[in-house]
């Protein structure tokens, strides 16, 4: 079987990745390091299958393989969010406040207007140049809007957002670690339960509801889902643009297949083994500490731009 | 059986359908003429509840399409469309295999695979069963989507212009296939360009004419000279060729 052989190897890799992240450079004991190491292992698996699986699902809903959440703007509509709820909650103090609340805050105000802005959008659809336009046209929307609120912010309260504005690997959160894996892993399970029914949406909308599928509320569930694959992410890294899309042609080069039951289990493996292999490379071998955020987005760019080239040749 | 009562589809905003009651019996086949931009595959679009009416209903053995569940409407209704672009890269084994998932949601089982075969056998298209769609020319592909309407087996199947892009081999093949479909039981509803076609092998035609049902009955009510004329603004003959009807424009 090609699929199993596949998923065999990519799990060999993703295993050689993890064990060259926990254990190169590392003294002491086993106990030591899974205490200092595990909790960022788990964040940037984490962070991985969020990105991986909120591509490939828009993907699919929008029927292309050029668009991805971030690049339609669910990242930087996620940090308008943040700064919005920093913004009206200074007055009670939001460093009092739980993390787990002010997560939940943000990841439900960035439910709700996903689903606002871009479940009208998507159901419109069709034209895959409209979307992009206005993907960018919202992308800068949102990131003037947070910076006119940052600026008017307390400066004081701007350090607790200025840290989630840019994508790092290095320093995160811990206490949103086990959360974000929680949520990660509640809705992954739900949506590799449905990958026959991605299969099916991945023929277009009329195709869909010819056979049986309620295209138009699945579409907002899988919408929901997939703003919180992307809350969980960017809170937990910051915006990352260009990776979801170096994640999504990989898997689909290496799946060969249009099922969603190798799909996303396979995105979810590649996009894992890149991060933590180019972590341990930069961070461990190379001794850098912030350039992954910059090569990830460098590459995926170069992607992007290979991909709509390509696509113009055709 | 399905009924519209006073149907109005708008497009984009624009109204396409005005007003539009009619009745198309079960087991028959029933053609759809017209000039184009009449609004015949808005029509049928509307009966394959791929669009939403701004009034009216239609109704499925008298129950109001928008009230039964899409799982259960897709074992009852199938609807071949115009420009079937698909996404995923896809045989056309699989493509026809997604036919069957109102049945099976996706878990294929050695009957639902049976039908896919039979279907593909009845399109003509067991040399290209194994070959991707995007390898494949225009009317193969027409063919491709038609037996994936096929293995959906429903009692109602809708078909907007399943001649497009099919040589005359095909084409009569297709039709044929309507018209076996039709005599077992199944109602039939076709979009249709030739008008000569739609004589020989429909038992009821529809003639519509700017968002409106211009006439309907049997064929030899409908295709006739002074009907046909009237509903292309153009001079038609119709001839009598071996006892078939045969529309000429010249």
């Amino acid at each position: 079987m090609r699929a199993a052989s596949l998923f065999s190897l990519s799990v060999l890799a993703l295993g050689l990745a993890c064990y060259a992240f926990l254990s190169i450079g590392a003294r002491g004991g086993w106990d030591l390091v899974l205490m200092f190491r595990g909790a960022r292992l788990v964040a940037l698996i984490t962070v991985a299958a969020a990105v991986a699986l909120s591509t490939m699902v828009f993907q699919t809903l929008t029927a292309n393989r050029i668009l991805t959440p971030a690049i339609m703007g669910f990242d930087a509509l996620f940090l308008l969010g943040q700064s919005v709820l920093v913004f009206t909650l200074s007055g009670v103090g939001l460093a009092m406040l739980d993390p787990f609340v002010i997560f939940g805050l943000e990841a439900g105000v960035m439910l709700v207007a996903a689903l606002a802005l871009f479940g009208t959008l998507l159901r419109r659809g069709g034209d895959i140049s409209r979307m992009v336009l206005t993907g960018i046209v919202f992308g800068i929307l949102f990131r003037s809007l947070t910076q006119l609120l940052n600026r008017m912010i307390d400066p004081s309260e701007f350090s607790m957002i200025q840290t989630a504005s840019f994508a790092q690997f290095t320093t995160i959160p811990a206490e949103l670690t086990w959360l974000s894996a929680g949520v990660t892993l509640a809705v992954s399970a739900w949506l590799m339960a449905q990958h026959r029914r991605l299969d099916v949406m991945a023929l277009g909308r009329e195709t869909a509801i010819g056979l049986g599928i309620d295209h138009d509320r699945l579409t907002r569930h899988m919408l929901a889902a997939v703003a919180l694959l992307v809350s969980v992410s960017t809170a937990l890294v910051g915006p990352i643009v260009f990776f979801g899309l170096l994640v999504s042609a990989l898997a689909h080069q290496l799946a060969g297949s249009w099922r969603h039951a190798v799909l996303l289990p396979l995105s979810v493996l590649v996009a894992a083994t890149v991060l933590v292999a180019s972590q341990t490379l930069f961070e461990r071998v190379l001794d850098l500490q912030t350039s992954v955020a910059v090569v990830i987005e460098g590459l995926g760019g170069l992607v992007f731009l290979a991909m709509i080239l390509r696509r113009r040749k055709r | 059986m399905i009924e519209t009562r006073a149907l109005c589809v708008h497009l984009a905003g624009k109204p396409v359908l005005h007003d539009v009651s009619l009745t198309l019996p079960a087991g028959r086949l029933t053609a759809l003429v017209g000039p184009n931009g009449a609004g015949k595959s808005t029509l049928l679009t509307a009966l394959g509840r791929l669009i939403p009416v701004e009034s009216g209903e239609v109704l499925l053995n008298g129950t109001a399409l928008d009230s039964i569940p899409s799982r259960r409407l897709a074992l009852q209704l199938s609807i071949l469309r115009q420009e079937g672009a698909v996404g995923p890269r896809l045989t056309v084994r699989d493509l026809v295999g997604f036919g069957r998932y109102p049945h099976c949601h996706g878990r294929l089982t050695q009957a639902d695979r049976d039908e896919v075969t039979k279907a593909i056998a009845r399109l003509d298209l067991d040399a290209f069963a194994d070959r991707y769609l995007d390898t494949l020319s225009g009317g193969q592909k027409q063919r491709a989507q038609i037996a994936m309407v096929l293995a959906q087996k429903t009692d109602v199947i809708l078909l907007d212009e399943p001649l497009n892009n099919l040589d005359l081999a095909h084409a009569r093949r297709v039709m044929r296939l309507a018209r076996e479909e039709a005599d077992t039981g199944r109602t039939v509803v076709v979009v249709l360009h030739d008008l000569t076609v739609a004589a020989a092998y429909a038992d009821h035609v529809v003639a519509m004419k700017a968002g409106r049902v211009a006439a309907t009955g049997a064929p030899d009510q409908v295709i006739t000279a002074p009907v046909l004329s009237q509903l292309f603004d153009t001079g038609v003959t119709v001839a009598d060729v071996d006892g078939r009807r045969v529309v000429l424009t010249l």
